[in-house]
């Protein structure tokens, strides 16, 4: 105290501590709770919808996932390619044993597109567009095919006139059941069904199908087999090896005239799909985020020129540039987070509500909204840096002025 | 200097310009000396200056020319953080129009008075609490401002102003939105808090309040033109 004007002594400055500095920056919004709750919504909307977006695509792809889990992905199909003048080749007769002798392929199955049409009787002219397949009994094995009603070909009815039909097939055909022993007419000549499929979800092409055994198709109708596709089943760890070694063992020659496909990743790409849709989404969630954002920095702009006298008072107390400033950050991060926390919210029920009306399993993502507090926080902060600056910028003596 | 005691408030040729063409001179030449212990009126009519004067003695305008000392602190060496740490301690203000905060308790604004030293929350409410009897409004502690009378308010204010036992006590026409019953109490007020040791500065365009107190400094056109402990124009500072 003796000498005048030189003293940094720390003791006499001001200081504002962290707990009131917190309680401080939520000052002004508990003293405007109506417009705290609208400018929050705004950014609730933002984050909501964000967090759905992410809740509800990885919801259904969890469900996409599961599914392809369930079917597996060691299903491959192999079907015939074209040769270098752009004819369709053919797979050799030999391809299904060759295909047998690779060490991890479980099993395979051959099937044969019969040049001949199907129909529900004489009496129609309408063959509904549905293919005849000559197959062999263990087709049921390869695919992992379910059977709805009766049975499938086995070594006996394979020789039979007997069919089996895949799940489209048969509701083209107008048969629900077996009740009756119904018939389809092929070629002029009567075949039981014996049998319906389930449908496949990898192999959409059988359920529009309608198969019979290769030993009648040979006697009943005159075919001649060859393998139009040949279904294998590998060692779920060696399915890329199998894949690389197909066309070469199923046409040593010329193997590019082999097809090799997986089934599966039809599915996955579907779910690679839902991702591009996901981030357009997820980018309007964005463009709602920061909308919200704008609009809590307008309000904190209208805050900082309505409470001209509290800032005038609080520098009249001693708060220093930076404590006005700090107060207004802290208020408008608040806010923000008070959003971020109702739009997780309500993002996770939009998913819980969704998802369940969808009948997929609920995936709701933690890191998501826990992404959405931070970011509502850190927008918060950076939109309520502008309106902070100028009430810290506030002449104290005209602040605390009259207006 | 040896007769007297610490001065809490040197102004030394104190000018205010406002820029304008030609600029606005709003105070020349002042020179003020308050000591401790002092209840001192600075009186004058409206664009007299007292509001310039106000804002220097409070630290929250700088002078253009001239020296300000407030408790032994040279204003003109400190930064904008060192006047806010010279007003969080040292300098407290009591607003015509009250400034309070509508949506806390009575013993909260006053408490806020400590709010930038830095003390916990717990202790300055117990500070405040003595400081609200002081001012008569013990029972009044948990009430919001909203349901309170303007002269309660002002106590509340006044509570506030003194709650850290500044050097100085600022009161700028405490009694400009009361009416005169309650004015003479919070004038009563201000006495009783003088008596105690508090030294305190009231700015007022009102003359017969100002005749109540014991000094009266009397502002025109920027410059000091009366002061009833003598010393016009020619305050004799240590430096």
């Amino acid at each position: 105290m003796t000498e005048p004007g030189k003293r940094r002594d720390p003791a006499h400055r001001s200081r504002l501590l962290l707990t009131d500095a917190l309680t401080t920056g939520t000052h002004g919004l508990r003293s405007r709770r109506g417009r705290t709750f609208l400018t929050a919504i705004g950014i609730a909307i933002g984050i909501a919808s964000m967090v759905a977006v992410l809740g509800i695509s990885s919801s259904s792809r969890a469900d996409l996932i599961a599914e392809i889990d369930e079917l597996g992905t060691n299903l491959l199909q192999v079907r015939p390619g074209s040769d270098v003048l752009g004819e369709g080749a053919k797979l050799p007769e030999e391809a299904p044993a060759m295909i047998r002798r690779i060490g991890p392929v479980d099993n395979a199955s051959s099937v044969s597109t019969l040049d001949t049409d199907v129909r529900r009787n004489r009496f129609v002219e309408n063959t509904n567009g549905l293919d005849v397949l000559a197959t062999e009994p263990q087709l049921l094995t390869t695919l992992d095919a379910a059977i709805s009603h009766g049975r499938f070909l086995d070594a006996g009815t394979a020789t039979l006139p007997t069919v089996v039909l895949g799940s489209v097939a048969a509701e083209r055909l107008g048969i629900i059941d077996l009740r009756g022993g119904p018939t389809v007419e092929i070629a002029g000549r009567i075949f039981a069904v014996i049998g319906i499929l389930h449908p496949l979800p990898l192999n959409p092409d059988i359920d529009r199908s309608v198969l019979i055994g290769n030993v009648a198709a040979e006697q009943f109708l005159g075919a001649e087999i060859i393998p139009t596709a040949i279904y294998l089943r590998a060692d779920p760890d060696a399915v890329e090896a199998v894949r690389r070694v197909l066309s070469r063992t199923v046409n040593p020659a010329n193997p590019n005239e082999v097809e090799v496909s997986r089934p599966s990743d039809a599915l996955e790409a579907r779910a690679r799909v839902d991702e591009n849709l996901q981030n357009l989404l997820l980018g309007l969630g964005g463009v709602a985020l920061l909308v919200g954002g704008v609009g809590i920095a307008n309000v904190m702009i209208i805050s900082v020129l309505e409470r001209r006298g509290e800032i005038g008072l609080r520098r009249s107390l001693g708060a220093t540039r930076r404590h006005v400033a700090v107060q207004f950050v802290l208020e408008s991060a608040s806010l923000a987070t008070l959003g971020g926390l109702i739009g997780s919210g309500l993002g996770a029920a939009v998913t819980y509500a969704y998802a369940e009306q969808q009948g997929w399993r609920v995936d709701i993502p933690i890191a998501a909204l826990g992404a959405g507090v931070v970011a509502a926080l850190v927008l918060g902060a950076f939109a309520g840096l502008y309106p902070a600056l100028r009430a810290a910028r506030l002449d104290p003596a005209d602040a605390v002025r009259p207006a | 200097m040896t007769d007297r005691r610490e001065p809490r408030l040197q102004l030394l040729d104190v000018g205010k310009d406002y820029p304008g063409n030609p600029p606005v001179r709003a105070l020349d030449r002042v020179s003020l000396s308050v000591d401790d212990g002092e209840l001192v009126a600075i009186v004058g009519a409206s664009g007299s200056g007292k509001s310039t004067l106000l804002n220097v003695i409070g630290t929250l305008d700088r002078p253009t020319r001239g020296e300000v000392i407030i408790a032994n602190q040279r204003v003109a060496s400190l930064s904008d953080a060192g006047l806010a740490g010279l007003r969080s301690r040292r300098i407290g203000f009591v607003f015509q129009q009250f400034h309070l905060l509508e949506a806390v308790s009575a013993l909260d604004n006053v408490a806020t008075g400590l709010l930038y030293q830095g003390i916990r929350s717990g202790r300055r409410r117990a500070v405040a609490a003595d400081a609200l009897r002081r001012v008569g409004l013990g029972h009044r502690m948990n009430h919001r401002p909203p349901q309170m009378s303007g002269g309660e308010r002002q106590r509340v204010a006044i509570a506030r102003a003194i709650v850290g036992d500044p050097a100085i006590v600022l009161a700028d026409e405490p009694t400009g939105n009361l009416d005169s019953r309650t004015s003479a109490a919070i004038v009563e007020l201000l006495r009783d808090l003088n008596a105690d040791g508090a030294t305190i500065i009231v700015i007022t365009h009102d003359r017969e309040l100002a005749a109540t107190l014991p000094r009266r400094v009397t502002l025109h056109d920027g410059l000091v033109v009366d002061d009833t402990l003598g010393h016009v124009g020619a305050v004799e500072v240590a430096r």
